[in-house]
């Protein structure tokens, strides 16, 4: 039989795109649409952080600049959704690239790089809350006009369905770069940059398209944030929360796996929402911040004890119950 | 000469904030020095060891100052226990997973007191909250001038700890060479708890000293970690005296570009001169060597 390596990209996207058609909740779809928008950061987290090595303790920043790349150019220049989304990806790409070029250049990495990926997030936090153009403290809202022709869809599941094919494309580069020369530049660079270099490789150059590749598809995340939610402001946008999950996905799903970050994304979010229902239950009115505990407690949990993640564990367990 | 007032004022200030900066820092960078790694909970440690101020004062009517002589054994213990029962075991021995294990640390601990406190800002009132020193036509703010003095006693008393004590030689020679100091006998992970250990008990006496003039929620830590992050740096990692004179720096920084530029923008000089420094000279001002 010939090797059909996208099959099972093609099996759990068909699996999930058939969801709606049973499950029509509205809970169950934001449930759905929003692990995707997840999905989308995480795998830009992981093609930087998994595969190259290199931990963004800020990747905010690029979900920041497509989701307000997104809305500011609707709402300040008029441009339609469909033409801001590939332009605010570019921004995230930009971004990417010149984080990476200056940090990248000067030899940072390690505790390091993900220290000044922290710093930039900040930055462009606190400049985007003190920066009339992006609506300083208040926030940007972007006119609600449900339209097709205007990225806004009545039925959402279509607004799925779209984040769905995103992510579905992104899983297909993340295999294809895998499979490529480049692919394997990244995780020689990842295991002994030095060793890498000594073989020709070109380390700088393999991190920066790596950074560069990342921040537009965690600005694509942001650019469907904005759609979806048609509101943000600066901690929406830049808040520290969206650096964590991107990270966390990939970590507790399967670092540097095409997959990773799908079943982290869902994983960490239904967690999210069983600890806030029962938290809820328990203590007679919503907590804050009862999730996040169980993120963090997570997240030392598979550093300990599941380095590869939750894919690593499902592996292992198949693996032992049939010995080859 | 009102300008030059407002000036000397600002500079004052700054100083004295930058004193308790440096004490922040000085845990951290004391970290880094002997284990190499950053510790990404601190700034959570920090804001975990205010609301233990808060709680003293506001329950148990505690004050702040007496608070130092409880609150700095107990920081001590937990950081000691937290390094040597949870880091250390859960990362391995691997750098990239100690800080992963730390940032998790960091999210349970802001998110734990989140969840216990909610998000609303606090502070405690005691009676010498308001008084100040006049020294010309300047006024200085009494709890932040024993801040500032204490800060200083409480970095000579690590200094002191570090060249004269034998577990400051313990810690030293783990510092510059772990597996030799393994090998003449010393205990390497207790060490690193120890050096954990006094990372947080600076941070619960920064704490004592802030609590009187400052005010706590959740969130707190952040808007402090990145500053002795920048201070870290800016001194140069593991550096004692690159921390003190690190921390005054940005206090100075800080106070006067919040006058010249206003409140948020005076936060952006800090990350600035973070990423500057990192970009273009990470070993900092007194490192050595990266």
């Amino acid at each position: 039989m010939k090797e059909q390596p996208y099959l099972p990209i093609l099996v759990v996207v068909a699996g999930l795109a058939l969801l709606p058609l049973g499950l029509s909740s509205n809970t169950v779809l934001n449930f759905l649409s929003f692990a995707m928008i997840i999905t989308l950061a995480a795998q830009g987290w992981n093609i930087l952080g998994g595969y190259g090595g290199q931990f963004s303790f800020g990747h905010a920043v690029f979900f920041g600049t497509g989701a307000y790349g997104m809305a500011l150019l609707q709402v300040r220049f008029g441009v339609n959704p469909w033409l801001a989304l590939p332009l605010a990806m570019g921004l995230g790409a930009v971004v990417g690239f010149a984080i990476g070029y200056l940090s990248f250049r000067a030899r940072l990495r390690g505790s390091y790089f993900a220290l000044v990926t922290l710093a930039f997030a900040e930055v462009f936090r606190i400049s985007a809350n003190a920066w009339g153009f992006t609506g300083g403290a208040a926030g940007v809202l972007v006119p609600l006009r449900l339209d097709p022709a205007n990225m806004q869809f009545a039925d959402k599941r279509i607004g799925f369905w779209l984040a769905l094919g995103f992510v579905a494309a992104v899983l297909a580069l993340t295999l294809a770069i895998t499979r490529s020369r480049f692919g394997a530049q990244l995780v020689a660079v990842r295991e002994n940059e030095e060793a890498a270099r000594a073989l020709g490789v070109d380390a700088l150059a393999v991190k920066l398209k790596a950074i560069t590749l990342s921040g537009a598809i965690t600005a694509a995340a942001g650019c469907l944030y904005t759609q979806k939610f048609l509101y943000l402001d600066a901690s929406l946008a830049y808040g520290p929360w969206i650096s964590v999950e991107a990270l966390l996905a990939p970590i507790i799903g399967g670092v540097g796996t095409v997959f990773g970050p799908l079943v982290g994304a869902i994983v960490l979010l239904g967690l999210g929402e069983v600890t806030k229902i029962v938290f809820a239950n328990l203590m007679g009115g919503s907590v804050p911040g009862v999730d996040l505990v169980v993120f963090g407690i997570l997240l030392i949990i598979c550093v300990a004890y599941a380095p590869r993640g939750v894919l690593g564990l499902v592996q292992g367990w198949f693996r032992r119950k049939a010995p080859a | 000469m009102l300008k030059f007032d407002i000036f000397l004022s600002a500079l004052a200030n700054g100083l004295m904030t930058g004193a308790v900066y440096a004490l922040i820092a000085l845990g951290l960078t004391l970290v880094y020095g002997v284990l190499h790694i950053i510790n990404f909970a601190h700034g959570a440690t920090l804001t975990a060891a205010m609301f233990a101020v808060f709680v003293a004062h506001s329950v148990f009517k505690i004050d702040p100052y007496l608070a130092i002589v409880m609150l700095t054994p107990l920081f001590f213990g937990l950081g000691y226990a937290v390094q040597r029962f949870v880091i250390n075991p859960a990362s391995h021995g691997n750098d990239s997973n100690i800080l992963l294990v730390t940032l998790g640390l960091s999210i349970i601990i802001e998110n734990a007191l989140l969840a216990g406190f909610r998000s609303d800002t606090r502070s405690i009132d005691v009676p010498y909250g308001f008084s100040v020193i006049e020294i010309g036509n300047l006024f200085l703010s009494t709890p932040k001038v024993v801040a500032f003095f204490a800060s200083f006693v409480v970095a000579g008393l690590l200094w002191l700890l570090l060249a004269r004590t034998d577990t400051g030689k313990a810690i030293r020679a783990v510092a510059r060479e772990k597996t030799g100091a393994a090998l003449s006998g010393i205990n390497v992970d207790h060490i690193y708890a120890v050096t954990f250990g006094l990372g947080a008990a600076c941070l619960a006496i920064a704490a004592c000293l802030l609590m009187p003039t400052f005010l706590v929620n959740p969130r707190i830590g952040n808007a402090f970690v990145l500053v002795a992050f920048t201070i870290v740096v800016l001194g140069g990692m593991g550096s004692i005296a690159g921390a003190l004179v690190g921390g005054l720096i940005i206090g100075v920084v800080e106070s006067l570009s919040g006058l010249y530029f206003g409140e948020s923008l005076g936060q952006i000089g800090i990350f600035l001169i973070f990423i500057l420094v990192l970009l273009f000279r990470p070993t900092g001002l007194f490192g050595a060597k990266a």
